[in-house]
């Protein structure tokens, strides 16, 4: 029973996907990450993670987004203003997207060794396990993604205050 | 410099530390609404109920009639003089031989109109009336939706012959005879 | 995996069962929200309120759903169709899902079977409720913009950013809710209340949590999505018919779900001192929680019609400059209470 949901899922989350990328209107491409989020979040509870999925729910689609959203909404988007791409640009962007797509085919290619832990009780991914894991073995991790948030925080109040003497 | 007794000096004043968390301000406003929820409240469910009329409420005329069912006006155009706002208009005409029955007088109003959007209820034509004729009552002028239809003719104004379709101006008639009757 | 393995025909039937009562539940008393609404506005003025439907204007709520039904269906032609269509569909959808993990009662005895009055007791219950209250923006952002005109869309963008800037407060409020409890689980929450309320350790918490949610339901005085007198309706102006009934009832739906969410957070849920939830074969649960969050409703529009609107920029300097520190501050007495005192 669980193949064919995670198949579905699997199978939302990529069409959303490259809709979001192919789709002409910003707003559009927003709503369809969006659902390409929540298949994602269904693959977070397939695997027992409820507390990802809803993190994962909360913090993307329902933070993040809305600040695209808000941004996108106060874009004057129309035909008309759609800045015209010069060839150069077009080309020099494809190169970029192609060297990406060459470097994760290069690292797949191998083969990931996909471990599946044995001891997956269905408990992996709840609070107190993750919250255990994040503030004991993985704590210096845990505490520099928070000093880089910080960081970026501040960086944002600076570029925000345009009129402070730097 | 004050020019006026009225004016106000506005001060700005630092706001203290309970005025700044607004609870108490907020307390107290939500104390006075919750004080207007349980007093009574001032609604008449107009329909439903009506409120008591003045007895010299001034609204929707009436032309009366005698004892005998015979129109009290001669078209003498007394109260279209004495309105103020000019609502009045009337044709005379002259009682023909049989109609001794419907008219009082050798004269009488064929037309009588009165436009009661320019109406303004002062009551200066009953008082102007020799023959008693006209009289305000405590009636509502009804609600229409062309303007067409607020010129009221004779047959919105003239009460009926039986005894149930008269109108009862009793009160506004003894006010109006003492008011006539005052030294000016 | 044992979460699919769980799902039996009973099971499934059981949950139906409960949903749809749920549903209706929710439904009727946003319905009857609207009278209330209207009636309690209208005492608050000295006024009588609605009074003709029925006796004391009861069936008013039904008179309002055949008016919204029957009225003219209107898309604008400008407008972005399918997304004008959506969001209030997708903005009651989200509304409706939150009370799924609320605990509305112990177990109901009925029919020799033994009812769990809550849908699903995910140990991340609260965190649900946050993630929707967080997506319920979307059905006035797309309705906003999707109606192509200027006051819909003010009503959106302030509609998204008040939203996110009171969420940061909430979320920390409800922390310090988790700190005491140690669960994310709203029945547990719930369940640790049995002896004293939330509220008596959480009183800032509270007033946070309050005022967070009253933004959150887009209510007065933190209404800037909608405020007639600026934005003549807001994120709503180009709708009507059962659209835009659709809207205000999923604002209604919302109103009771955050009240039933305080009740639950900071008010014992199910729990009253000397009522027992089982009495009565365990409908005494609903009835109390019920209760409470008919209450916190009563509030919610003794609020709305007692305080002015908030100005824009205020309501961005409240949520940021004065909430959320003190969200953080409760927070850390919270903390520090647990630390010299325990729990």
């Amino acid at each position: 029973m669980v193949l064919p949901i995670f198949l579905t899922l699997a199978a939302i989350s990529i069409l959303t996907a490259l809709l979001m990328v192919l789709s002409k209107n910003p707003v559009h491409s927003v709503l369809y990450l969006i659902l390409t989020f929540f298949a994602i979040a269904g693959q977070y509870i397939l695997l027992n993670a409820q507390f990802l999925a809803v993190v994962h729910i909360i913090v993307y689609a329902g933070a993040i987004m809305v600040l695209f959203l808000f941004v996108l909404m106060l874009l004057n988007l129309s035909k008309e203003t759609e800045p015209q791409k010069s060839a150069m640009w077009k080309l020099s962007g494809g190169i970029a997207a192609g060297m990406l797509l060459v470097t994760l085919v290069g690292a797949l290619r191998g083969g990931i060794e996909v471990t599946i832990p044995e001891n997956a009780s269905g408990k992996v991914g709840l609070v107190e396990n993750l919250g255990m894991v994040l503030f004991t073995d993985f704590v210096v991790p845990f505490e520099i993604a928070g000093i880089l948030f910080l960081a970026a925080m501040v960086g944002a109040v600076l570029v925000g205050k345009r009129d402070l003497q730097v | 410099m004050q020019l006026t007794q009225r004016s106000k000096n506005v001060v700005k004043k630092e706001m203290t530390f309970l005025e700044r968390i607004y609870l108490p301000a907020i307390a107290k406003g939500m104390w006075t609404t919750l004080k207007h929820f349980f007093r009574k409240s001032n609604t008449v469910s107009y329909p439903k109920e009506q409120r008591e009329f003045a007895p010299v409420y001034r609204g929707w005329h009436v032309l009366k009639r005698d004892e005998q069912g015979r129109e009290n006006c001669t078209a003498c155009g007394l109260c279209a003089v004495a309105c103020p706002a000019e609502a009045i208009t009337m044709e005379a005409a002259e009682r023909e031989r049989g109609e001794e029955h419907l008219y009082r007088e050798e004269k009488y109003a064929a037309v009588y109109e009165i436009n009661m959007l320019r109406c303004i209820f002062c009551g200066l034509c009953e008082e102007a009336c020799p023959k008693e004729a006209i009289f305000l009552t405590d009636r509502i002028v009804p609600s229409d939706y062309a303007r067409q239809y607020f010129v009221f003719g004779k047959d919105m104004l003239v009460e009926g012959v039986e005894p149930d379709k008269r109108v009862d101006v009793t009160v506004r008639q003894k006010h109006i005879t003492e008011k006539n009757t005052q030294p000016a | 995996m044992s979460l699919i393995l769980l799902f039996s025909l009973g099971f499934i039937i059981e949950k139906a069962v409960l949903i749809i009562a749920l549903f209706a539940l929710t439904l009727g008393v946003a319905a009857y929200s609207t009278y209330g609404e209207r009636k309690i506005a209208a005492f608050f003025q000295d006024r009588l309120g609605p009074s003709n439907a029925g006796p004391w204007g009861l069936l008013q709520p039904l008179a309002d759903g055949v008016k919204m039904f029957t009225k003219e269906d209107f898309v604008p032609n400008q407008s972005e169709r399918w997304l004008y269509i959506l969001a209030p569909g997708a903005f009651i959808f989200v509304a409706l899902m939150a009370s799924a993990v609320i605990p509305w009662g112990t177990t109901l005895t009925l029919g020799g079977l033994n009812w769990n009055l809550q849908v699903t007791d995910v140990n991340i219950g609260i965190l649900y409720v946050v993630g929707l209250a967080s997506l319920g923006v979307y059905g006035i952002m797309l309705g906003g913009w999707a109606s192509n005109n200027k006051f819909s869309l003010y009503g959106a963008i302030r509609a998204s950013s008040q939203m996110i800037s009171y969420e940061l407060a909430m979320g920390l409020s409800i922390i310090a809710i988790v700190m005491l409890s140690g669960s994310l689980s709203l029945k547990t929450i719930v369940d640790q209340q049995a002896g004293m309320w939330n509220v008596v350790y959480q009183p800032l918490g509270f007033i946070l949590f309050l005022t967070c949610a009253l933004a959150e339901c887009n209510r007065a005085p933190f209404d800037m999505a909608e405020c007639e007198t600026e934005l003549i309706g807001g994120y709503h102006t180009e709708y009507s018919a059962m659209k835009l009934g659709f809207f205000l009832f999923a604002e209604y739906i919302n109103m009771f779900i955050s009240c039933t969410v305080i009740s639950c957070l900071y008010f014992g849920g199910y729990h009253f001192p000397g009522l027992d939830p089982n009495w009565l074969g365990g409908l005494m649960g609903p009835i109390i929680l019920l209760s409470k969050s008919f209450f916190f409703i009563f509030v919610f529009m003794w609020i709305r019609w007692t305080l002015p609107r908030f100005r824009y920029d205020q309501l961005m300097h409240l949520g940021w400059k004065s909430l959320i520190p003190l969200a953080i501050v409760n927070m850390m007495l919270t903390g520090a209470g647990i630390l010299f005192f325990g729990k």
